[in-house]
């Protein structure tokens, strides 16, 4: 039988090659059978062309006699080819997308540095709102799976510069692998909901420009009609492609709405200045900061940088004795709010009164005294203005005045004005171009879009990225009403969404992880997109649209890019030098290879580039440019491109002339971006969805924050915990000048909230997000108006019927709640400056076991000596809470880097949320003015004596040699048991399946390095032991030991202050351990006798002692 | 009710384990009718469809956890044990009165325990069946519980000695083992007798392969009773230890309510004092039913009754001096745990306990209430519930708030937790109802030995 089979198979074989050389003689042709003169199903793989073929037939019967007539009879084979195929297409990337054939070629020759099992980093850079994150992108076998800081980058550089280590990265960066492989994003261009292939888009772009026979159509009328809405455009090849779309269509317009724009910057800015400017504050100089409602350490765009310098001035380690001062005056509690040394929230009306009283008081030049009204005005205690602009001028020169994009112009102005007349210009305090290409009034450029709609003077409006149906301001929205007067409408976005919905095309566009594209990071320095991964959707970049308006419609992204550099460096050739001639190589090779190297050379209009003439681009000779390139696409950012410093002369007089705003009564409501999913991009990220906000530790919904007072005030119950972690709260009705938010508004009670002051966070109520995002929280934009976008005064706030369920992760109440003092706890330690330096003795009194009072045998884990042999690694962590910013990155991080699930808004409800390091946020002080939170991230503590090893009756949680308490899921039966006698309850239970397992993308996501827990095990924390052991291995291959600093965890690489250091405790000079020498070194719950490798450094605050002495 | 004169009788000590009219063949016949010649009551069949329906629920809800996941219980982190091993520790807890009847009151020699024995035996092996479904069915990856025994495999992995679970697996796997082998070598007696008596081939056959050869000879007997006095003694520290054992798995825990020294024998008299509850609850009915007031009398009402109380004083002890060492530890943590529990979120279940377990029982020190068949009824029912509230604030109020406040949560059954439980207690009914139609209830040889006809004299 068998003999009889392998007969078959040579037979078949050798027909098949005779039939082929008989049917095409061509070499290299594969498989060109169509005897019946057929043609075959071009989605076929592997069998298509054999189907027909009589061999094929003959090898059929012989083999399968009963099966035979399937293939004889047309109709049942048909039936059969059916179910073949739509097995088929349901194993590929996505059912309802029409595959491409696929060459599936083994390598010939090894690609370049890739080995198969070895994960390769890029550099390219992540943008929110335009602006770069620059960033190293891991990729396994070709898959992007994890992002990583660019340490290379001049403006994210790590304290350690030995550690090979990678630089920060915020969430919305960590989480956009996550939105890479989202099965929700739109996958083919649409027209009116039909599948259409992208060149027929480009015709019909091209018809309506240029007339259906080629005269008429848009391009006779010079453009007009032709409207580009685009969110903030930084990137310079972006913009010269509009400026030549523009030069050419001089009539065409260009508009540019973003709902968090930088908009009263902009107007302060000409207030002071004459000039729209970007400011960039060195905070690693700074001594004395004051916020004015900036939020710069998680709400802006330079916040890593700012972090990290903030951070490192403010590190008491190593005999470091001085820390700097930060004052924060905020209308809502934020991050950088919680880390203040001293913070005070006031009413927004009283902000402005507030500031011009600080101001008039560190006397600005050329203002009158009183100019700016009383000094010390405003609701704060006079001694303590006077107390704080006291020391703001002892430190002249070496301070900061920041205000927030939230706050008015005239706020920024007087910060401006602060920072010149206290000599901080130039020293702390930098001045340059604004990134964004044009600078414009982005309210205004709406307006002018809506009323030339209105008017009916658009007949194309092409929509690139952004979501303005969802997120224009009520008083200007583009709504279905608005885009239905417009002739043709094209949309395009990573996603059919509510504005997507109410196109005629829908244009699917790339991710940044998959397309060429160029931006700026917050200094202006200039950083390469490049694409790790093939598209995997028909999706076009937005290079690749605009180019459809211009005479190449067909170019490639990548040679939009490449052109445009090269041309910028043709045009520039200033300065030749040196470094652009380092060719590129080592770790991180340019990706993609060299598509298209032959195109041809650039045709592209020579017109000036808008801003970007400004930038002194390292030029090099022609021969040059592509080792240049190749260099800048290696390291991931263009040299010497930061924006040069410009001064500029603050004009007091200016500000000083303009009117104090009126204050008005009733409820304010102060909008802000949500913390998470900003301004609803992020939307239909889980990560993010699931993320905890930092202060209230919310997942899934926005809710209305109110102080306790205003809740009593709106009968607002103290919202009961009842089941898990839910929270049922009463909900509220906002509305304002006749618009209301149509969902019912959720309340939160925030400690440090001040009276009557609401706020609500933007970025939710989506109804057209995708599966993850639809349908969580209410829609602010609703009563967002475009006159005053980030404040509404006297808004009608009436308590609702009902009560709403918010899924926290932390119980509210615990928060605050003085019966549950920390204090008394001793689980978090924040002592003030002085204190510290002062004391000499540890005045924490825990009783930590000695060795005669324990049970188990101290000599039997003897982690010191392992032996002779042995590398003596102890692994151990410290957590520097004073760093500790409660920015959440670490959490996404580990989330991103052990293919931790997310599990839902009921799954949360229920306390079954499967992060492995959760920042705990804990409250001091009374709910009206507390002081914090303060953060304490809690991984894993890798306890030495861990309680939930000996507990559990598998052996499947056990101790390793170098003190990791390891996870073995196999073992793992799920008692549960573990976790109940984790007294720092940091296991995570798979209680349903919460994997993905089927979406094929989300597959592709995976860190291969690490389990994909199935359901019914425990998991946790394993200091990233997949990165340990790779380390390990490195330093065996080299024959020496791992060097301090080459292992570090995925919370330790993403965090933006460097306050979680990981090493080997064994080490006395390893960082880590020089960490848990300080004195502020302490264990959490040390007393139970479970040894911590994991140890906190206590907080420490500087307070001004003159104010501490008021208050 | 023609008992409540019973009540009125003065001195216990007059009143017989056995209606004085009874002998040996009027206590034969009695038994063994019920499972032979009586007609099988309407009730019986109302009762039984009920409880097995009951136990289709519990099938159901079996099937939910298993195919969907154990995320259909409420159990969730920090509360990682529910119901589920709440249910354990009860069931396990009312699993312990028949051995106890059994074993310890047959060494004790009383006598009054033969009419409540064989009957106590079953409704432990019954409960303890429940019992021991919890701990294969609260894991996450039940077909894998095999993994907690320790046989040879080619994974070459032993399971782990220090886990009190492992522990918790040859106590109740013993205690099931010694009791299911008890009760079975009492029944052979009884079994001769009814393949002697039955009139069906089929149930002579049955119970005469049950019967095991039992021809009542001289050396039959002869080691009958030394086999019945081994297993007695061997039980007997079981009864002690598996309730012990079943308490480590608390105390062997660091969390503040579960770490604490008294826990072993608190447990075993709490067992004790549910188990009793339970022969109350069940007996009470059935001797009224099935008109067996001439075997179980008022004597046993009355001993089982001070059993309880005196149980239910010791675990009104265990409460105070946990309370007690909460206070004079000065550990934040303990000290805490019993503001909680007294205050906390599941005060009212703290409170509903102390009313049920401490002062529900100082009715019993009234003989008259004692004496009253209902009175005695709801005490026993209200103790049932107290024991399952102490359970419930052992394993939940400990878990729910531990050591730090940002990972404390709330814990609530949802209805699979329930199904689950009242599918249980529906499976004990319907294996239950089997005993009591198919099986002597009532030791029909042990009874003959209490009669003055067996009185030999020496």
């Amino acid at each position: 039988m068998s003999e009889d089979r392998h007969i078959n198979f040579k037979l078949m074989r050798d027909r098949i090659l005779a039939g082929q050389s008989e049917a095409d003689p061509t070499p290299g042709r594969s498989l060109p059978i169509y005897p019946n003169g057929k043609k075959p199903k071009t989605y076929w793989r592997s069998l298509e062309e054999l189907v027909d073929a009589p061999e094929f037939r003959e090898f059929v019967e012989r083999e399968f006699p009963q099966q035979a007539e399937v293939w004889e009879d047309p109709v049942e084979r048909r039936t059969f080819l059916k179910l073949m195929g739509a097995s088929l297409a349901l194993a590929g990337l996505s059912g309802c997308v029409y595959q491409p054939p696929e060459k599936i070629v083994s390598y010939i020759k090894q690609p370049e540095e890739e080995f198969p099992g070895r994960a390769l980093y890029f550099a390219t850079a992540a943008t929110v709102a335009g602006v770069a994150t620059p960033v190293l992108v891991r990729s396994n076998e070709g898959r992007p799976t994890k992002i990583e800081g660019n340490s290379d980058h001049p403006n994210y550089p790590n304290a350690d510069p030995k550690s090979p280590g990678y630089s920060a990265t915020d969430i919305f960066a960590q989480a956009s692998v996550l939105s890479l492989y989202d099965p929700d994003r739109s996958q083919t261009p649409l027209f009116r909901d039909e599948n259409r292939p992208w060149t027929a888009f480009v015709g019909e772009m091209r018809t309506a420009l240029n007339g259906p026979d080629g005269n008429g159509g848009l391009r006779a009328k010079q453009g007009a009609g032709l409207r580009f809405l685009t969110e903030t455009v930084i990137s310079p090849t972006l913009a010269a492609q509009l400026k030549d779309i523009l030069t050419a269509l001089p009539q065409a317009k260009w508009h540019q709405y973003e709902p968090v724009n930088r908009d009263n910057a902009r107007s302060g800015a000409l207030m002071a200045f004459g000039q729209p400017v970007n400011t960039i504050y060195d905070f690693s100089k700074a001594e004395r900061i004051i916020s004015l409602g900036a939020d710069f350490l998680s709400a802006h765009p330079g916040m890593l940088r700012y972090a990290r310098d903030f951070a490192a001035r403010r590190r008491i380690t190593e005999g470091r004795k001085e820390m700097s001062r930060l004052y924060v005056i905020e209308t809502t509690p934020s991050i950088t709010g919680a880390n203040a040394d001293h913070r005070w929230s006031i009413r927004p009306a009283q902000f402005e009164e507030t500031v011009r009283g600080l101001a008039s008081s560190v006397a600005l030049r050329g203002a009158a005294p009183g100019d700016l009204g009383p000094p010390f005005g405003g609701p704060i205690a006079q001694g303590w203005m006077q107390a704080l602009s006291r020391d703001l001028l002892q430190h002249g020169g070496s301070s900061i005045v920041i205000a927030g994009a939230e706050q008015s112009p005239v706020v920024h102005a007087l910060a401006h004005a602060m920072n010149a007349s206290l000599g901080n210009v130039g020293k702390t305090v930098f001045y340059t171009d604004t990134i964004e290409a044009y600078s414009i009034d982005q309210s205004q450029s709406l307006h002018e879009l809506v009323t030339d709609i209105d008017e009916g003077r658009v007949e194309l409006l092409v929509i690139v990225g952004g979501n303005p149906t969802y997120n224009t301001p009520a008083d200007l929205k583009l709504d279905k009403q608005r885009l239905f007067k417009i002739n043709l409408r094209v949309h395009h976005g990573q996603y059919k969404d509510e504005t997507g919905e109410l196109c005629h095309w829908h244009i699917p566009a790339t991710h940044y992880l998959e397309s060429w594209s160029d931006t700026r990071s917050y200094d202006g320095t200039v950083s390469i997109v490049q694409p790790l991964i093939e598209p995997l959707y028909e999706s076009k970049s937005e290079h690749e649209l605009l180019a459809v308006f211009s005479d190449q419609y067909d170019k490639k992204a990548y040679d939009i890019i490449r052109d445009y550099w090269r041309q910028n460096q043709e045009a520039g050739g200033r300065r030749q030098e040196a470094v652009i001639n380092q060719a590129a190589g080592g770790r991180r090779p340019e990706a993609g290879g060299a598509p298209t190297r032959g195109s041809s050379p650039s045709t592209a209009s020579p017109a000036s580039t808008p801003a970007a003439a400004a930038s002194p681009v390292a030029a090099a000779s022609r021969g040059d440019f592509d080792s240049w390139w190749r260099k800048c696409l290696h390291d991931g950012f263009i040299p010497n491109t930061a924006l040069p410093v410009k001064t500029v002369t603050a004009d007091s007089n200016g500000i000083a002339k303009v009117p104090q705003t009126p204050s008005a009564g009733g409820y304010a409501i102060v909008f802000r971006t949500d913390p998470s999913i900003y301004d609803g991009r992020f939307s239909n990220n889980g990560w993010l969805q699931e993320l905890p906000k930092p202060l209230t530790k919310v997942t899934w919904d926005n809710a209305a924050l109110v102080s306790p007072a205003t809740a009593r005030k709106l009968n607002l119950g103290k919202s009961p915990a009842v089941k898990g972690r839910e929270s049922y709260v009463d909900t509220i009705k906002i509305s304002h000048q006749g618009r209301t938010i149509s969902d019912t508004v959720p309340t939160f009670i925030m400690p440090g909230q001040p009276d009557d002051v609401i706020t609500v966070h933007l970025g939710y109520g989506r109804q057209r997000a995708g599966r993850v995002g639809n349908k969580h929280g209410f829609n602010a934009y609703e009563i967002r108006t475009s006159d005053s976008p980030w404040l509404i005064s006297g808004a009608e706030v009436s308590k609702a019927s009902g009560q709403y369920v918010l899924a926290t992760t932390q119980l509210h109440f615990n928060m605050e709640d003085y019966s549950f003092r920390q204090d008394d706890r001793d689980i978090l330690r924040v002592e003030t400056l002085a204190e510290y330096l002062e004391e000499k003795e540890e005045k924490h009194e825990t009783h930590v076991p000695g060795e005669e009072e324990t049970l188990y045998d101290p000599k039997l884990y003897d982690y010191k000596n392992q032996g002779e042999n042995a590398p003596n690694y102890a692994w151990g962590m410290a957590i520097d809470l004073n760093s500790c910013v409660g920015c959440n990155a670490c959490t996404i991080a580990c989330q991103s880097e052990n293919n931790i699930p997310v599990v839902g808004k009921t799954e949360v409800e229920r306390s079954r949320e499967m992060h492995w390091i959760r920042v705990d946020a804990y409250f001091k002080g009374e709910p009206e003015n507390p002081e914090g939170p303060y953060f304490q991230p809690v991984p894993c503590m890798h306890c030495e004596n861990a309680p939930c090893e000996p507990v559990c009756p598998v052996h499947a949680t056990v101790h390793s040699a170098e003190g990791l308490n390891d996870m073995v899921y196999n073992r793992c039966v799920g008692t549960k048991y573990c976790s109940n006698n984790c007294p720092y309850k940091v296991r995570r239970f798979n209680f349903f399946l919460y994997q993905d397992w089927d979406t094929p993308t989300y597959q592709l996501m995976r860190n291969p390095e690490v389990s994909v827990r199935s359901r019914g095990v425990m998991e946790k924390c394993t200091y990233c032991v997949q990165r340990i052991q790779n380390g390990k291995i490195r330093a065996e291959l080299e024959d020496r030991p791992v060097h301090d600093g080459e292992i570090i965890t995925a919370c330790q690489s993403v965090c933006p202050t460097e306050a979680i250091v990981f090493g080997n405790i064994n080490d006395p000079n390893s960082r880590v351990s020089r960490m848990k020498a300080e004195r502020r070194n302490y264990g959490l719950l040390t007393d139970l006798n479970t040894k911590p490798r994991t140890s906190y450094l206590a907080g420490l605050r500087n307070p001004n002692p003159d104010i501490a002495k008021e208050g | 009710m023609p008992d409540q004169h019973h009540s009125d009788a003065p001195h216990h000590t007059t009143v017989p384990v056995i209606d004085p009219g009874m002998t040996f063949a009027s206590v034969t016949d009695k038994i063994s009718s019920i499972v032979l010649k009586r007609k099988t009551p309407i009730a019986w069949f109302v009762g039984f469809a009920i409880a097995f329906m009951l136990f289709q629920l519990m099938m159901l809800a079996i099937t939910q956890l298993v195919f969907v996941g154990i995320g259909v219980w409420g159990v969730n982190i920090p509360v990682g044990w529910g119901v589920d091993i709440l249910n354990f520790v009860w069931w396990i807890g009312i699993g312990h009165a028949g051995t106890l009847i059994s074993a310890i009151l047959l060494l004790l020699r009383q006598k009054w325990r033969t009419s409540i024995n064989r009957f106590a035996e079953a409704m432990t092996l019954f409960a303890v069946a429940q019992a021991g479904m919890y701990p294969i069915f609260h894991l996450g990856r039940p077909w894998l519980a095999y993994w907690l025994f320790p046989y040879p495999n080619t994974m070459g992995i032993w399971p782990q000695f220090r886990s009190p679970l492992m522990w918790d697996v040859f106590a109740v796997s013993t205690y099931a083992t010694v009791s299911a082998m008890f009760w079975f070598v009492g029944l052979i007696p009884d079994f001769a007798t009814l393949r002697d008596r039955s009139h069906s081939k089929f149930f002579q056959i049955i119970y005469g392969m049950l019967a095991m050869g039992w021809r009542g000879s001289a050396r039959h007997w002869h080691r009958y009773e030394m086999a019945y006095l081994l297993l007695a003694g061997l039980a007997t520290p079981l009864v002690l230890s598996v309730h012990t054992i079943v308490s480590f798995d608390f105390s062997a825990g660091i969390i503040p309510g579960w770490h604490a020294t008294i826990f072993p024998p608190y447990f075993v008299a709490g067992a004790i004092y549910a188990g009793f509850a339970m022969v109350i609850f069940l007996t009470i009915p059935l001797r009224k039913f099935y008109g067996l007031e001439g075997f179980i009398t008022m004597r046993h009402m009355h001993n089982m009754a001070k059993v309880m109380l005196a149980t239910g004083l010791i675990v009104g002890y265990g409460y105070i001096i946990e309370a007690f060492f909460g206070w004079y530890s000065g550990n934040r943590f303990e000290r805490y745990m019993i503001w909680n529990r007294m205050h906390g979120p599941y005060a009212t279940y703290y409170w509903a306990l102390i009313l049920c377990n401490i002062i529900t029982p100082q009715f019993l020190w009234i003989k008259k209430i004692r004496g009253n068949l209902l009175w005695l009824w709801v005490i026993s029912v209200v103790v049932s519930i107290g024991m399952w509230l102490e359970r419930f604030v052992i394993v939940v109020t400990s878990l729910h708030r531990d050591f730090l406040p940002s990972s404390w949560g709330m814990y609530q059954p949802t209805q699979w937790d329930w199904s689950m439980f009242v599918g249980t207690i529906g499976f004990f009914f319907a294996l239950l109802f089997l005993f009591i139609r198919f099986l002597p209830m009532i030791s029909i040889f042990e009874m003959r030995t209490i009669l003055p006809e067996a009185e030999v004299e020496e």
